[in-house]
């Protein structure tokens, strides 16, 4: 019963973007193409169920019995840039498409704050390690909702007639908003 | 640029010394604010015991086991002239809206509340931290209140107390904090012999 | 550029949210308040400035593909230093800033700044410029913070001034994204009319 909670709350209620505001670059980056962000959101989720359990591992077992959770941060960071640039160099070998396509986003995951930050709040929510595991991949597809749906209003937006001086983030970020209160919605579900 | 030996080696030399580096200089400022970070910790806590009991000059702190959850919860005994006045329990809930909400729960050595003061969450502004007694009354409604004639759960649960609006989950959490304190009050200390521990 | 544009650059023209929109996880997340967004401000500038300086420092002592991995490092470093700091001597806005204060090390402004300026240019004009970076940005987080806080909570900087709650959805998240896209607005015009 927990699991669902978890479940639900990562993905509805507790929204990593529309809720949490974590993975806004990426979002607004590549949310401009549906196909783009279906990839990115895969390479998220890959990234952020890994780095999530690696960290919770570090954390677990070497920071804490060693009495330096000062590390945390650093240790973190070097663990998510590491994994990023393990899926790079594997996204290169199997998908070279996928690869031209996410671009420069990829090293951007890097700095997506909602893989850093699922890490700290896997720690923080005291989970244990499949808990953890079950709240990264939730994440992940609540990310990849939060993007997919968006990705989709804007390629319609991109056809309207927006104002001159609201084009491209102004309208994006309203639209976001309103996804947002909508998503606000979801706060009885669990 | 230099040849593959020499780069690999200036790479890992560099890294090594980087970390090493850093490593260092954070393990001196932590050492150097661990004191002050105790401190604030320390003031905080006493703060709050001060505001769930009534005057005392003596704490004395013990930690029990609740009988849900993984965490020891801090059971403060407050003396004033070696009779027990209160037990200021720190207890939380991870069932916040966002997570982890934690509170200082007052009681009288006779298990009725004194008063609950929230410690740390994270919950919505404007909505969830009604908790918080400088947003808003909503926690007075635990003051003397008997948790074995008060039901602490909300009026929707079939409860006696008041949600706040449009925050149910909160005030959900918020009740099962105050619920764990006391259900480890009672499994572990005597209330009719005053409050002492079992 | 001289280093007075150097510095200024940072305010309107090049603002790291509204123009380069940069560091838009904490703009979004920090600023129901304009407390919490000068403070995050405040502590991202000091993390921009210790980076940038120990960045511009030793920058030709790093072999480059080592560089990116070497950066994090530091920052990383300067980023927890402001963490232990904080929560010894600012316990307050510790807790209000919580989750968004070891986030700084993913904020994309810093690792930006210190591969833009820092390990290109020289130590003088990389300090100016994370001085004029970090204020840009703490102005920005401070603006979308009061904003929020006065059409949200009727205050700012914590002084009441109407007494009721305001319109929640300011404090909330909708009023975030919202507030920030007309921010931007305002911003692409004002770097119109002083160019």
């Amino acid at each position: 019963m927990e699991y669902i909670a978890i479940v639900i709350g990562a993905i509805f209620v507790n929204n990593i973007v529309l809720a949490q505001f974590l993975g806004i670059c990426p979002y607004m980056g590549v949310s401009s193409k549906v196909s783009t962000s279906v990839g990115m959101s895969g390479a998220v989720m890959f990234v952020m169920t890994l780095a999530t359990v690696v960290t919770y591992l570090i954390y677990n077992y070497i920071l804490v019995p060693f009495g330096v959770t000062y590390l945390q941060t650093i240790s973190y960071i070097l663990v998510i840039s590491s994994l990023v640039q393990m899926v790079e160099i594997i996204l290169k070998k199997v998908s070279p498409a996928l690869f031209q396509a996410l671009g420069i986003f990829l090293p951007l995951i890097t700095t997506n704050c909602a893989i850093m930050g699922v890490a700290l709040l896997t720690v923080q929510n005291e989970f244990n390690l499949l808990q953890g595991v079950v709240f990264a991949i939730s994440h992940a597809i609540g990310f990849a909702l939060a993007i997919i749906l968006f990705a989709g209003i804007r390629e319609h937006l991109d056809l309207m007639d927006v104002p001159k001086g609201m084009r491209g983030a102004p309208a994006a970020l309203v639209v976001a908003g309103i996804l947002a209160l909508a998503f606000m919605g979801f706060a009885g579900l669990v | 640029m230099a040849k593959k030996e020499s780069t690999f080696l200036n790479m890992v030399l560099t890294l090594m010394i980087v970390t090493v580096v850093a490593s260092f200089t954070l393990a001196s400022v932590y050492n150097l604010t661990k004191g002050p970070i105790e401190l604030a910790r320390e003031a905080k806590r006493q703060e709050a015991i001060m505001q769930v009991v009534p005057e005392f000059d003596r704490l004395e702190t013990r930690m029990f086991l609740p009988v849900d959850g993984r965490d020891s919860l801090e059971f403060n005994f407050a003396f004033k002239n070696d009779e027990l006045v209160g037990v200021a329990v720190g207890t939380y809930t991870n069932q916040g809206f966002s997570g982890r909400i934690t509170a200082m729960v007052g009681f009288y050595p006779d298990g009725r509340i004194v008063d609950v003061v929230h410690l740390l969450h994270k919950e919505t502004p404007g909505l969830g931290d009604k908790i918080e007694k400088s947003k808003s009354d909503w926690s007075n409604q635990f003051r003397n209140v008997d948790p074995r004639e008060f039901s602490l759960r909300v009026k929707k649960d079939g409860g006696d107390v008041d949600a706040i609006t449009a925050a149910t989950i909160t005030a959900r959490a918020y009740c099962d904090a105050i619920q764990r304190a006391f259900s480890t009050f009672v499994a572990n200390l005597t209330i009719e012999e005053g409050g002492l521990p079992l | 550029m001289s280093q007075l544009q150097n510095f200024t650059k940072g305010f309107i023209k090049e603002n790291p949210v509204y123009i380069l929109l940069l560091g838009l996880c904490p703009a979004l997340g920090v600023t129901t308040s304009a407390f919490n967004g000068l403070g995050m401000g405040l502590a991202t500038t000091f993390v921009l400035l210790g980076s940038n300086t120990v960045v511009s420092i030793i920058k030709d002592l790093i072999p480059s593909k080592v560089r990116i991995p070497s950066f994090i490092v530091i920052i990383a470093s300067f980023v927890t230093i402001v963490q232990l700091t904080m929560e010894a001597f600012l316990p307050e806005l510790f807790d209000a800033l919580g989750l968004f204060i070891p986030l700084i090390v993913v904020n994309c402004l810093v690792l930006g700044r210190a591969e833009a300026f820092g390990s290109k240019k020289d130590t003088l004009s990389s300090v100016i410029d994370a001085l004029g970076m970090g204020l840009g940005f703490a102005l920005a987080l401070t603006m979308l913070g009061g904003l929020r806080e006065i059409l949200g909570s009727y205050s700012l900087f914590g002084y009441k001034f109407i007494p009721g709650d305001g319109m929640l959805v300011f404090v909330l998240a909708p009023g975030a994204f919202i507030g920030m896209a007309y921010l931007i607005v305002l911003f692409n015009y004002l770097k119109k009319k002083t160019t």
